[in-house]
């Protein structure tokens, strides 16, 4: 009764249309058709036509040096926003879980900046990161830090952008770390409570260990996200990627490939090379995963 | 707990909600400021007179009000598509035993992978070379009309409806239709009210594609007019503050009253995968 009939595949195929059609327009079909794109010289998009069939968009986006900074760029700011604002984000889990009143409240006000337009409160960065009026540099002066140039010099760009990372990326990490954490059967922790654990090592042998499989899995979209920054760009700098390229990444080199100098197969090859970039270290990240994680 | 590690506990969230909070703050109270107050040293934490008419200036120089409206109707049309298409499909994915049904499922999980910038290359043609819809409204919703990843949400919820309703439906008589939206979609509202939550805020804040495909002033969404305003605004921080408290304040208002449902629907996200 319940085998597969054609009657029903039929139903179901009508309750799918929808998505289906939607999804192959807009996801199946352009995946196949950028991929292809990128492998030709010239591009005609209004035609779909090419010419120069070949690798020498991938050469030319591998030797290109802006694609070269970008990738330092976009390495450095994924190695120093994810480690970072993971532990912030499993320190305020952790404190967060403590059974004090108020708690709910600092959930709510922690959990805001998620929900935000990363451009418009990227107005509000530029403001604070202001070198003459910004607060930033008022309240460093009383610390007696000479004004910094946070984003016209080349050497405090890329920094700003991760200060700004670090505070986009951390309203999801705690939420889901905290949601974690209140997921660990209660035994554990009063077994520990019994037998006078500190607070330390209840958080190195308890928290932290049952809690590594997520840690993980947070690790790998982080990275993945952090990989992908953009938007953060354009919130901070607007219509350029900081003084001297310095905070451009990939994804902003794609992009300012295919809109600002209207050249799609050249975007169409590094937004390939990107997903490759991805691919692999998805992969490394599993078989590490796989090995490291204890349950 | 002792009553020391309680305080400094109080304490080092209360630092952390201030730097996670600043932003918001300064760029509300930027907005009522006026411009001398804004760059004024030492810092003024708060306007004397509180300046309402920044927010008009602002208008004056963009038709904010237009985006504001464009943006409602984007991010409203959209997310009601996306609604009723996750619904369908992820019906389909957990309740019809169709042929194929598990591969197909496999292969859209797999396309979540693809950077979307790989996709917005060839969308960008297909929209507006191909369909010409440059410039409408329409270029701005189809794309995200459907996704893969609130499909999969939502069959998560739907799988967990118990299946002998299902059966003991069919043993009744009741067709697939009436069952979705007489038991499915009901047991399912708080799941639906977190993705319609998800793709409104997702559509809000979109920026790349809207950039894209609108050329006309008048057709653009509130994170493109503000970018194009930012530019004109220069150090007209005043302004500027009251420009992105527009863009932000609804998304504010949004979290302040749903923030269960959102908060619930990360939670499950993150931890399921």
């Amino acid at each position: 009764m319940f085998e597969p009939k054609w009657k029903t595949t039929l139903k179901a195929l009508l309750y799918l249309s929808p998505a289906l059609i939607i999804i192959a327009t807009f996801v199946i079909y352009p995946m196949f058709r950028s991929v292809w794109i990128s492998f030709f010289k010239d591009y005609n998009i209004f035609k779909h036509t090419g010419t120069g069939f070949g690798l020498d968009n991938y050469k030319e986006v591998l030797t290109d040096g802006r694609f070269i900074l970008a990738l330092k760029n976009t390495s450095i700011y994924t190695i120093v926003v994810v480690p970072i604002s993971m532990a912030l984000a499993l320190v305020t889990a952790v404190l967060l879980n403590n059974k004090m009143k108020g708690m709910k409240f600092f959930e709510t006000l922690y959990f805001l900046p998620y929900i935000t337009n990363l451009i418009a409160i990227g107005l509000a960065f530029q403001f604070i990161f202001n070198s003459t009026y910004g607060v930033l540099n008022k309240v460093l002066g009383v610390f007696g830090i000479d004004t910094i140039m946070w984003l016209n010099d080349p050497k405090y760009s890329l920094p700003a952008l991760i200060i700004f990372g670090i505070w986009s990326g951390l309203a999801f990490k705690i939420v889901v770390f905290l949601a974690g954490i209140q997921g660990i059967n209660k035994q554990y922790y009063q077994a520990a409570r019994i037998d006078g654990t500190s607070r330390w090592r209840t958080f190195t042998k308890i928290t932290m260990p049952l809690l590594s499989p997520m840690i993980f899995y947070i690790g790998i979209i982080s990275f993945i996200g952090a990989l992908k920054t953009y938007v953060q760009v354009v919130g901070l700098y607007g219509n350029n990627p900081g003084p001297a390229d310095t905070a451009m990444t990939i994804v902003y080199y794609v992009y300012d490939k295919f809109y600002g100098a209207n050249e799609p197969p050249i975007a169409a090859a590094a937004s390939v090379i990107l997903f490759l970039i991805i691919l692999i270290f998805t992969f490394i990240q599993l078989k590490i995963s796989k090995k490291r994680v204890q349950y | 707990m002792k009553t020391v590690s309680k305080i400094i506990i109080y304490i080092l969230l209360a630092a952390g909600a201030i730097v996670m909070l600043f932003p918001f703050f300064w760029m509300i109270t930027g907005s009522l400021k006026t411009y001398s107050e804004i760059t004024a040293s030492p810092i003024v934490w708060w306007p004397k007179v509180v300046q309402w008419n920044n927010y008009a200036t602002a208008l004056d120089y963009a038709p904010f009000d237009k985006y504001f409206v464009n943006t409602v109707l984007v991010s409203t049309i959209s997310t009601l598509c996306v609604l009723v298409t996750s619904i369908f499909a992820a019906f389909a994915f957990s309740r019809l035993k169709f042929k194929g049904r598990d591969l197909i499922f496999s292969i859209l999980l797999a396309t979540l992978m693809i950077p979307s910038q790989i996709l917005i290359i060839t969308n960008y043609v297909t929209v507006a070379v191909r369909m010409h819809l440059m410039d409408t409204m329409l270029a701005l919703i189809i794309p995200y009309t459907a996704s893969i990843f609130y499909i999969y949400l939502l069959r998560e919820f739907f799988n967990q409806i118990p299946e002998q309703l299902y059966l003991a439906a069919k043993v009744d008589g009741t067709s697939d239709w009436r069952y979705l939206w007489k038991i499915m979609v009901p047991n399912s509202k708080n799941a639906l009210i977190t993705i319609g939550l998800f793709s409104f805020i997702a559509s809000w804040n979109s920026y790349i594609w809207p950039l894209l495909v609108t050329n006309t002033d008048t057709k653009r969404v509130l994170s493109i007019g503000l970018k194009y305003f930012s530019g004109e605004a220069g150090t007209d921080y005043h302004l500027l503050m009251a420009a992105g408290t527009i863009v932000i304040m609804p998304l504010l208002i949004i979290y302040l009253f749903l923030r269960r449902y959102i908060m619930e629907g990360v939670t499950r996200a993150g931890i399921k995968g």
